[in-house]
């Protein structure tokens, strides 16, 4: 199988804090993989190392054979990993001045050189696979908080990426709007989609992981299937996580 | 002894002529020094956040000398002072376009720094996570959202600028305070044509006024 992403030792600060610790991470092509972990764990700090909107202090770091140096030292493979790794966010980050269709057909154009035309094709159906086909006239501003975020996912899918991050996709949203949202990510992994996905959802977690990450202050401390991580983990420090997320 | 003072309406009509001579000059002298201006607060504004001190700090120096200094010691100095220095004189004309330049520059410099910081760093970091360089997600992204809230700002400096203009009568520009006192100078109606000076200018800000307020509410109806 192909590695998508190949972590190995990799060291990460803010000052002098330590927020990753001596990461190794393997996501092979077609894999789903689920981070999950406290907050101020440093997940969302370790799916942001991927394409380099965090840098890292020491460690090795490839994403689909294009390797990144720590402090951003190699800036032609971080431009060419950031246009094959899409990434949402947990606050959309759609751009306001801009119609949804346009969202979308921006960094095809700018990036890839696309025509109007195709760029026009792309939005329109990927607008029409996250179900919101007929606002694509409208401005964000104008869309629920779910059907923003499934924007966000048609314009990241639409530079064609060989992976996409997902930085707490559901967490700013209403609670009846989670569903809409995590669908659309299931349908993703259904199609063969390699995805690194940070999440409180411990559901989607259990159902769509191939393969689950706890984070502990840096760490990863356990690692593994849905089913041995969430009903039999072995680390301490997973158990007392998990029976306070599970709980409710 | 009564004293009695009488607006003299036949006074202040019979200086509108006279006066509407100095109105053309005050519209170059301010609209051509803001043009010059805004180009000079988008470099400066934009230097002043560069994250490297050697175009951060000439930027900075530049901003808080021109609007931590009068307009007028300004004006002064590029016409009295700065011919010493280049060897032969500025015409009053230039000298007024140059000051309100660097003066509306210092602060539209202030106006940029502030649009483009109040975007939020996730508007640049979704960019960049699409593949766009620093550059593109800059203007393409950033600078249309940054410019769209500093139309506000600029509008006010725009009708400052207006007004600093009157203080050039001083290095003998024919704008409009200079047309009113060259008038009085020669009808002692000091009252009547103040008045319509002070119309006049009125005039002109109000209607700025208008044309901001008409782009501002389109551009927040696109939003």
């Amino acid at each position: 199988m192909t590695q998508i992403v190949h972590m190995r030792g990799m060291n990460k600060y803010f000052g002098t804090l330590h927020v990753l610790k001596e990461i190794d991470l393997t996501v092979e092509a077609g894999e789903v993989v689920v981070v999950i972990g406290a907050s101020g764990s440093g997940k969302s700090t370790l799916i942001r190392c991927v394409n380099g909107l965090e840098e890292f202090e020491s460690g090795k770091l490839v994403v689909d054979g294009n390797e990144l140096a720590p402090k951003s030292g190699n800036p032609k493979a971080l431009a060419e990993i950031r246009k094959e790794v899409g990434m949402v966010f947990q606050q959309f980050n759609l751009f306001p001045h801009l119609t949804v269709k346009k969202n979308i057909m921006l960094a095809p154009m700018k990036v890839k050189d696309a025509s109007q035309t195709t760029a026009n094709a792309t939005a329109e159906r990927l607008l029409n696979r996250v179900g919101i086909g007929s606002q694509a006239d409208k401005y964000p501003s104008q869309l629920s908080g779910g059907q923003q975020q499934r924007v966000a996912i048609a314009r990241a899918l639409a530079m064609e990426p060989r992976l996409m991050l997902f930085d707490e996709p559901t967490s700013a949203l209403d609670p009846e709007m989670i569903g809409e949202v995590l669908d659309v990510m299931r349908e993703l992994a259904k199609e063969g989609m390699t995805m690194m996905v940070v999440t409180h959802e411990m559901g989607f977690a259990r159902e769509v992981a191939d393969r689950v990450i706890y984070i502990h202050e840096g760490q990863i401390v356990e690692e593994g299937k849905p089913a041995d991580v969430f009903d039999n983990p072995q680390n301490e420090r997973t158990q007392a996580f998990l029976s306070r997320v599970l709980a409710h | 002894m009564e004293f009695q003072f009488q607006f003299d309406w036949q006074a202040a009509i019979n200086s509108i002529p006279y006066l509407l001579k100095g109105v053309p000059y005050t519209l170059l002298i301010s609209f051509g020094g803001l043009a010059i201006g805004f180009v000079l607060g988008i470099i400066f504004g934009l230097l002043s956040i560069n994250k490297k001190w050697f175009f951060r700090w000439p930027a900075t120096a530049y901003i808080e000398i021109f609007r931590g200094t009068p307009i007028l010691v300004q004006v002064l100095f590029i016409f009295y002072g700065l011919p010493d220095l280049i060897g032969g004189p500025i015409d009053p004309l230039t000298a007024g376009i140059a000051a309100i330049a660097l003066n509306s520059g210092a602060y539209i410099s202030e106006v940029v720094r502030g649009g483009v910081q109040s975007i939020d760093k996730g508007q640049t970091e979704a960019g960049l996570s699409l593949g766009l360089s620093r550059s593109q997600t800059f203007w393409s992204i950033i600078w249309p959202q940054a410019f769209r809230r500093m139309i506000p700002p600029l509008g006010n400096q725009a009708i400052v600028s207006i007004k600093d203009t009157s203080l050039f009568s001083v290095i003998g520009v024919g704008e409009l305070v200079r047309q009113g006192q060259v008038y009085i100078a020669n009808t002692f109606t000091a009252f009547e044509v103040y008045f319509v000076v002070a119309i006049m200018y009125l005039a002109i800000t109000l209607s700025l006024s208008l044309v901001l307020r008409l782009i501002e509410r389109r551009g927040l109806a696109s939003v």
